[in-house]
């Protein structure tokens, strides 16, 4: 499997869109290359699952090699594990779903689907990055595409919210430059060179103090990708500005890659630092999920309701990964899954619903499901994932982490996972009040009756979200099992650091 | 012998050739159409840039005072490329102009100066390039005849640069006295961290200062890069500053390596007012002239970090920023001028909705400001990152976290640009301009580097394998 086609396709794709004629070929290549894309991604699951049938236990697989600034020990290295292949499938899943629900983009559509498949691209490229500069490289790429995304096809205070969603995700690479800067210079290979590849560098031990300094730059950093408090107010902000398939790539792609950073980078190769701060960690992510659950609390805009309880979500991620847990961190990896699918759907839901009543307000909107039933099922599928009903993905993620949690013995860490838990009771709230008056109810607005429910390629791709969600919810030990061995090996390594 | 004096001196040689056959275009008789000249004008500059690149000898002439290795060949060409380009650029401005080959005679002029600059291994050849490279330019600056803005600008660039001749003359005197040689690896040897020699180190660092446009000594750069003309903006910005940072770094690194350890700290103070004071001013412009030149106020600052490294990472690093910083600045005013010389506008504000009516202008420029701020896929990122690079590896992390935040203030301002391009309304947006084939071609192929220049490592491989550090 040459995992450089996760790159080649998505390339070609955005080379083919330019080239091509008018909105209807630019729509159909776009999704042709995404479909493909899925199909990439489930081919590499199954070639993963036949390797490590065959017995093949290392740690890395489909690994490749080639220099790139060979003087400065720069590499092109690409390799997946269980880790990374969840998140290159959760990719491919909301690229498609995201290319379908923006089917009826008319303006300026040739760059719109340009800029989503370049964020696409850049996603993918992160994600089977094994060297550290070519991965910071590809988290920039994404910025970029984001902030004209946001910036010109977005809505209400759009320019704000795309200046400050770009200022403050290049704060956060500034904070990983110096982070990775440190981590760099303070590697030494057998020849003496200094090197950025994650293999080699988790198998040194960077000193302690240095781990200490450094640390706190690389999880900040990645932390702001994944709205960690008090960075997360780029979150309402773009998540609401941005038109649908934004938001979707936003939420449930880009999100991610701050949480997979922090994991693989930040917490994998300095886990004297990662205990160090793990109570730092757990405090902010506490903090971040209650107040993320009580800020949407006090939400009239769909698209806000979203936004705050994803930094809520999030904050169950940096939980995970801030307990250090093996099922902790497993869990944290099953959330990030789990809230890109349900996220997704969500703005999705959300994103029909505007395109029909133009108003996002839960007080202008009721009865939804009389004149639109698919796209109000979809909605509450997406708001019952969300709190976390069992048979749905969040269930078994959240449940996970806290379990994880729990294993942690320190009274400190157990008061965190109390507190997190007791989140969910205000998840259901805001929740069910809002899918309760969108959904139900007398029909606010006569004009709604004439409206139109989901069309076939909203119904496409919804439906892609929400299997997704359910086999994530329902049969969750493929998952597991393919996430674990990627969890174990980080667990090791951070499991040497309490023996020694 | 001959031979050597041909080949050692090509560069020069060819500069002169075409320099002489535009005088007797001058002088004879026949009267020559714009459009002609220009056409062949740039051919002659092409087929310069592209035997830059055979039949190069490195060596030393006339004792030393001159000499030519194969990484001042590449430096050469890094300036002949610009020259190219900037030429090209110029086409839409100088096609109306009543002295374009007086234009490109004082050019060619200053960029022969700066050849021998580069090349000098004596004090003496080094302060005559550096004149013959300045004085022409004050005359260019004054080149946009009827404008007094023009003719202000050029005459605060005689007086700043005379300043700083002063200065610097000053201090090679001094050298002098206290050496008793003018060459750069005799007085190396001589210079040992003495009140005095600090001294003049920091007389002829104050002189190189004006002319890099280093903090506290940039309060021209503004105002000439205003009123000059815009090619001649972009000479100023691109050529004449790598010119100056290409002999700046060998001056730092052979002549007052000694004196590394004291000079390494006025660097850094230097470098952290640059970046601040050039992006603090950038974020208030609203004239895309005056904007570009506090940005590149701030990206001298962050050459200097890589120039601290003092090591071949850091030479290589720095002349790879100059690559492609030529590339970006040069898109990003080929833009300008070419908005510039068919409505006159030349102010951020009326670039508010250019993207309805110019996409492929508004694209280069956007890409060109991203590449200025260091946004990967261009080239620009790399630029920085390598620069930063090594500037980190002497464990300054004061530096390299202030280098990083301020990293995100440029990112602001530029952004603005790109912001006011693609997402502001506008009612009577700028017209639909018609781009000459000429300026078109310079786009692409600053386009093509920027995009380029990243990707390739084997042109950073070069570079770094050529630094002879």
């Amino acid at each position: 499997m040459n995992l450089t086609l996760f790159l080649l396709f998505p390339l070609f794709t955005a080379v083919a869109i330019l080239i091509a004629q008018n909105s209807k070929q630019i729509r159909t290549i776009a999704l042709g290359g995404s479909l493909l894309q899925l199909g990439m991604a489930v081919k590499l699951l199954l070639a993963y699952y036949k390797e490590r049938a065959a017995g093949n236990t290392s740690q890395m697989l489909f690994e490749y090699i080639q220099n790139w600034f060979t003087p400065l020990g720069l590499q092109y290295h690409i390799g997946v594990d269980g880790i990374s292949i969840a998140m290159i499938l959760l990719t491919s899943f909301i690229v498609v779903a995201g290319i379908l629900v923006s089917w009826n983009m008319e303006t300026l559509s040739k760059e719109f689907f340009f800029l989503l498949v370049l964020l696409s691209l850049g996603a993918y490229g992160f994600f089977i990055s094994l060297d550290i500069f070519t991965m910071f490289f590809f988290l920039e790429v994404a910025v970029i595409p984001k902030f004209l995304l946001i910036g010109i096809w977005g809505s209400g205070k759009k320019e704000y919210s795309a200046m400050k969603l770009a200022l403050m995700l290049m704060g956060g690479s500034a904070l990983i430059m110096v982070g990775i800067f440190g981590i760099y210079f303070n590697s030494h290979t057998s020849t003496g060179a200094h090197t950025f590849d994650i293999l080699l560098l988790s198998k040194m031990n960077i000193p302690i103090e240095i781990q200490k300094l450094f640390f706190p730059f690389a999880f900040l950093g990645f932390g702001i990708f994944t709205a960690i408090f008090p960075f997360h107010t780029w979150v309402p902000d773009g998540h609401a500005s941005a038109p649908t398939a934004a938001s979707m790539f936003l939420a449930g792609i880009s999100m991610k890659l701050g949480g997979y950073g922090c994991l693989r980078v930040a917490t994998f190769l300095m886990p004297d630092a990662a205990h160090a701060y793990s109570l730092v960690i757990i405090l902010l992510a506490t903090i971040a999920i209650i107040y993320g659950a009580f800020a949407t609390m006090m939400q009239t805009d769909l698209k806000y309701i979203n936004a705050y309880s994803s930094v809520s979500h999030c904050g169950f991620v940096l939980l995970g990964i801030g307990m250090l847990t093996h099922t902790s961190i497993t869990g944290a990896v099953m959330q990030m899954v789990s809230h890109g699918l349900m996220t997704a759907l969500f703005f999705a839901a959300i994103g029909m619903i505007y395109s029909r009543t133009h108003t996002r307000m839960v007080a202008q909107l009721g009865g939804l499901l009389k004149i639109m039933p698919f796209i109000s099922t979809v909605f509450v599928i997406a708001g019952l994932s969300s709190l976390g009903l069992p048979g749905f993905s969040g269930f078994v993620s959240e449940m996970t982490i806290f379990m994880g949690s729990w294993q942690n013995p320190d009274k400190m860490y157990r008061l965190a996972t109390i507190l997190a838990c007791a989140s969910i009771v205000v998840t259901a709230v805001y929740i069910l009040r809002a899918a309760g008056k969108t959904i139900m109810g007398p029909i606010t607005n006569q004009s709604y009756e004439k409206l139109s429910d989901a069309s076939w390629n909203e119904k496409f791709a919804a439906v892609v979200l929400i299997s997704g969600i359910l086999i994530v919810g329902i049969a969750p030990f493929w998952l597991i099992n393919l996430i674990e061995p990627g969890t174990e090996i980080i667990i090791n390594k951070l499991g040497a650091v309490i023996s020694h | 012998m001959l031979n050597e004096y041909l080949q050692v001196l090509k560069f020069e040689w060819m500069l002169i050739a075409i320099i002489f056959i535009l005088l007797f275009i001058k002088v004879g008789s026949k009267e020559w159409k714009n459009e002609t000249l220009l056409y062949s004008i740039n051919f002659l500059l092409l087929a310069n840039l592209i035997v830059g690149f055979f039949y190069n000898l490195p060596g030393s002439l006339f004792n030393g005072m001159f000499h030519s290795n194969d990484l001042i060949f590449l430096q050469k060409s890094i300036l002949n490329l610009g020259v190219y380009l900037i030429s090209l650029i110029a086409y839409p401005w100088l096609k109306e102009h009543k002295h374009l080959l007086e234009f490109y005679i004082l050019l060619l002029s200053t960029l022969l100066g700066m050849f021998f600059m580069i090349s000098s291994g004596n004090l003496l050849i080094f302060y005559l390039g550096l004149e013959l490279s300045t004085i022409p330019l004050a005359a260019l600056a004054n080149f946009d005849l009827e404008k007094r803005k023009s003719s202000e600008a050029a005459m605060k660039m005689i007086i700043s640069s005379a300043f700083s001749s002063a200065l610097m003359l000053f201090g090679i005197s001094l050298l002098y006295g206290v050496t008793g040689s003018l060459f750069f690896n005799e007085i190396a040897l001589l210079i040992h961290g003495g009140p005095m020699e600090i001294f003049i180190f920091i007389l002829i660092l104050g002189g190189f200062s004006f002319k890099m446009s280093v903090v506290p000594f940039h309060l021209w750069t503004a105002d000439v890069y205003e009123g000059a003309p815009v090619a001649v903006t972009a000479y100023l910005s691109v050529i004449s500053k790598s010119a100056i940072l290409f002999i700046f770094m060998t001056v730092m690194f052979t002549v007052f390596r000694n004196l590394e350890p004291q000079w390494y700290f006025m660097i850094f103070l230097m470098s952290v007012l640059t970046i601040l004071i050039g992006n603090l001013f950038a974020i208030r412009q609203d004239n895309m002239k005056r904007f570009l030149a506090f940005s590149s106020i701030a990206q001298v600052g962050f050459i200097l970090i890589g120039l601290s490294g003092v090591s071949k990472m850091g030479m290589a690093s720095v002349i790879y920023f100059l690559l492609i910083y030529l590339f970006s600045n040069i898109a990003a005013f080929g833009v300008i001028s070419i908005v510039s010389a068919s409505t006159g506008k030349e102010n951020v504000s009326d670039f508010k909705g250019f993207y309805k009516t110019n996409p492929f202008l508004s694209w280069v420029l956007a890409i060109a400001l991203f590449s200025l701020a260091g946004v990967p896929p261009t080239a620009g990122f790399f630029g920085k990152f390598f620069l930063i690079m090594a500037g980190a590896e002497r464990g300054n992390y004061v530096w390299i976290i202030f280098a990083a935040l301020n990293m995100i203030i440029s990112f602001y301002y530029y952004l603005r640009v790109v912001k006011t391009m693609f997402m502001d309304e506008n009612e009577n947006p700028i017209q639909k301009i018609l781009v000459p084939a000429l300026p078109k071609l310079a786009m692409m192929i600053c386009l093509l580097g920027i995009i380029c220049t990243g990707f390739l490592s084997w042109i950073y491989e070069t570079i770094y394998n050529l630094c002879n550090f």
